[in-house]
């Protein structure tokens, strides 16, 4: 039973940066844009949160940092695809490159460095139940903030007048122009709130999770949040469900293996990815699904009056 | 380490893509100045001021704080050694692709005489350009094949394994151990093996559960193994990954684990028991010097204790005397020859004798591990 209280705990808390990520590029994708330069907001996020926390010795001030660092970045992306309607894939595709050199570039003194030392935080009460306890209330504060930051996105984008104009400004952002909204400003505050978002979830690898900083310390999460935003067919609790499914499965398979349970590690290892491409499979099969939810203008350019 | 040729990042062939793309960037070390040969000079004259060129093809980027961080500290140490009569030049983060080749076929082409190839997927690369350079040497980590300008090198980093184990046997409050394991070949193999065996000398009462996470690094995914593997009642976990993920994550939870390829002591003061090195550095010094002379051969070289590529360092003070009496007279033993981790008896944990009683192992029969140590708990994954 500890077992399965500690399983669950490991499922949190490696879902959780590919949630923040996933909920991150889901609002940029519902503002009709598309990053794929997750990976190196990630990981800039990473090394800015990692550099924060090292120097000042605040979880606090390095998230933020790290949210910063993953805006600025995706600011300048926005900045590109946006004003100066570069192509959105080779465009996102740069800042992945650009990020993961730059990361690398800035954080070579910080290999190998080590953060001083936490207290493990714990739900006051609750943490002590049994069972209920080790399983959802010793998590580190940022896995609370996402779920409180999916469900924050959940009213905002189905119950707020703002969700309302910016999943306008995704689906034809000519009449959301035509009905005077400032198209291109709107898809800029998306664009950085997804690379704030980004930027969360790099710093919670670096700073909480791994904790350290090496090169390409996200090792390819960036791109797993990617494919989550369709799995999840752009819905934010779906997006928070995906991310655990994908940790849960990760975390199983090496609770087998430490369990002695004779499975192929590479089958295992296979696993998360197969359940991702099962799911998407299965949701494709039923083509409004992905109709009622894609933006509509994703990935396309906007130019006004034209 | 073997089998590097399987390190994409993770399963997605668009992320290994843009790494592949990321990398090739191509540094020079600023070499002490070759000093401009007087055009005049007789030919030979001009030859023996110019500094032999020597050159590194490296995996990963030379800040990984592991094995493509141990090759850089042997291209410093051999700089060290020969000073002006060597040109050392490095490209970092080469993938194990066809693009290996264009890098070794350019490093050739430059006048470099002796070409390092520091990852098992470099083999087929280096095999065929050696072919088209027959007058420059060539020298393949880890690898197997052989040519008479390709030579290959390797460590016995189980000598390491085998004293960590040690380490670990005394140290263990609930007799499991842990191992964080990249792909089931055999020089991991050899690792886990050995650090059980190892830690059997101690206290025969040892287990030890292993997790694989198929990649040589994923720091994040390699934390979440260690935990899985301290949840499931390990307390004294070793890896054979490239990041201390597995240090840090034993110090988060009270435990102790150890650094892997250089030293780690100061990442995890309280979880680090001691460091697994490597020193590639006297290997690279005995082949450039050989080339200098020319008195370079194609062997198979693989180096240990006995010849300063391997050593277990840092060791924590909390390790009790009499233990790191026996890990004395192990290095002495390895020194002399007398102790090997696999002399036989080797029973592996479906009661098969793999190796007689009193029989010493042929690197034959090492390069062919591929099972596990009475100790160990599970199957070897093999993929049917």
């Amino acid at each position: 039973m500890n077992e399965v209280a500690l399983l669950i705990a490991a499922t949190l808390a490696s879902g959780t940066p590919l949630a923040l990520a996933g909920l991150g590029l889901l609002i940029n994708e519902k503002a009709g844009i598309l990053n794929l330069g997750a990976e190196g907001m990630m990981l800039v996020a990473a090394i800015a949160g990692f550099a924060t926390a090292f120097t000042t010795g605040s979880d606090t001030l390095a998230f933020i940092a790290g949210a910063a660092a993953g805006g600025l970045l995706a600011a300048c992306f926005g900045a590109l695809v946006i004003w100066l309607n570069t192509n959105q894939y080779a465009t996102g595709l740069a800042v992945s490159l650009f990020g993961y050199g730059f990361s690398a570039f800035v954080g070579v003194g910080y290999v190998g460095q080590k953060l001083s030392e936490r207290v493990p935080f714990e739900v006051p009460g609750l943490a002590q139940l049994p069972f209920i306890g080790p399983a959802l209330f010793r998590q580190h504060p940022m896995v609370y903030v996402t779920i409180a930051l999916i469900g924050a996105s959940m009213w905002f984008l189905y119950r707020s007048r703002g969700g309302l104009v910016l999943r306008a400004v995704g689906e034809s952002p000519e009449s959301a122009h035509a009905l005077g909204y400032k198209v291109r400003w709107i898809r800029l505050l998306a664009v950085v709130a997804g690379g704030a978002l980004c930027g969360l979830a790099g710093a919670f690898l670096s700073v909480a999770y791994a904790p350290l900083w090496v090169e390409g310390l996200t090792a390819g999460r960036g791109w797993i949040a990617l494919a989550l935003t369709t799995f999840a067919t752009w819905r934010p609790l779906r997006v928070l469900f995906g991310a655990y499914l994908f940790g849960g499965v990760t975390m199983a398979q090496f609770a087998l293996q430490g369990a002695g349970v004779n499975i192929s590690s590479q089958l295992l290892a296979m696993l998360p990815y197969l359940s991702t491409v099962v799911v998407l499979a299965l949701i494709s099969r039923n083509p409004a699904w992905i109709r009622i939810n894609m933006p509509a203008s994703l990935g396309k350019p906007f130019h006004p009056g034209a | 380490m073997t089998n590097r040729s399987k390190r994409t990042l993770v399963g997605w062939a668009c992320a290994a893509t843009l790494m592949a793309l990321v990398g090739c960037g191509k540094k020079e070390e600023a070499a002490p100045a070759a000093a401009p040969a007087a055009a005049p000079a007789p030919a030979a004259a001009a030859s023996a001021a110019e500094p032999l060129k020597a050159a590194w093809v490296l995996l990963g980027p030379i800040g990984d704080a592991g094995w493509t961080h141990a090759h850089y500290l042997g291209i410093k140490a051999v700089e060290a050694e020969f000073g002006d009569k060597l040109k050392a030049t490095y490209v970092e983060k080469v993938p194990e692709s066809a693009d290996a080749e264009r890098v070794l076929r350019d490093l050739a082409a430059q006048g470099n005489k002796i070409i390092f190839t520091t990852s098992f997927g470099y083999m087929e690369a280096t095999v065929k350009v050696a072919a088209e350079f027959p007058d420059v040497k060539f020298e393949h980590a880890t690898g197997y094949k052989l040519a008479p300008n390709l030579g290959v090198y390797d460590t016995r980093f189980y000598q390491d394994a085998y004293v960590s184990g040690m380490i670990a046997g005394a140290m263990t409050k609930s007799n499991v151990l842990g191992f964080v394991g990249s792909f089931p070949i055999p020089e991991v193999l050899r690792n886990i093996n050995a650090y059980t065996l190892g830690a059997q000398t101690v206290n025969p009462k040892i287990t030890t559960k292993v997790v694989w996470i198929s990649t040589w690094f994923d720091p994040p995914k390699e934390a979440e193994a260690a935990q899985s593997l301290i949840n499931a009642g390990a307390d004294v976990l070793l890896q054979n990954t490239d990041s201390s993920a597995v240090l840090q994550t034993a110090e988060k939870n009270g435990k102790y684990a150890f650094g892997w390829d250089s030293d780690m002591s100061a990442i995890a003061p309280k979880a680090h028991l001691a460091s697994n090195v490597v020193y590639w550095g006297p290997y690279y010094k005995k082949a450039i010097k050989d080339v200098m002379d020319g008195s370079w051969k194609s062997s198979r070289d693989v180096w240990g204790y006995k010849e300063g590529a391997n050593g277990v360092i840092k060791i924590a003070d909390a390790v009790p005397e009499a233990v790191k009496k026996k890990i004395e007279a192990t290095d002495a033993g390895y020194k002399d020859g007398t102790i090997d981790p696999f002399m036989g008896p080797i029973v592996d944990n479906a009661g098969k004798e793999r190796l007689p009683a009193g029989q010493m192992p042929t690197q034959e029969w090492k390069d062919k591990v591929d099972f596990y140590v009475k100790g160990v708990e599970g199957q070897v994954p093999t993929g049917k």
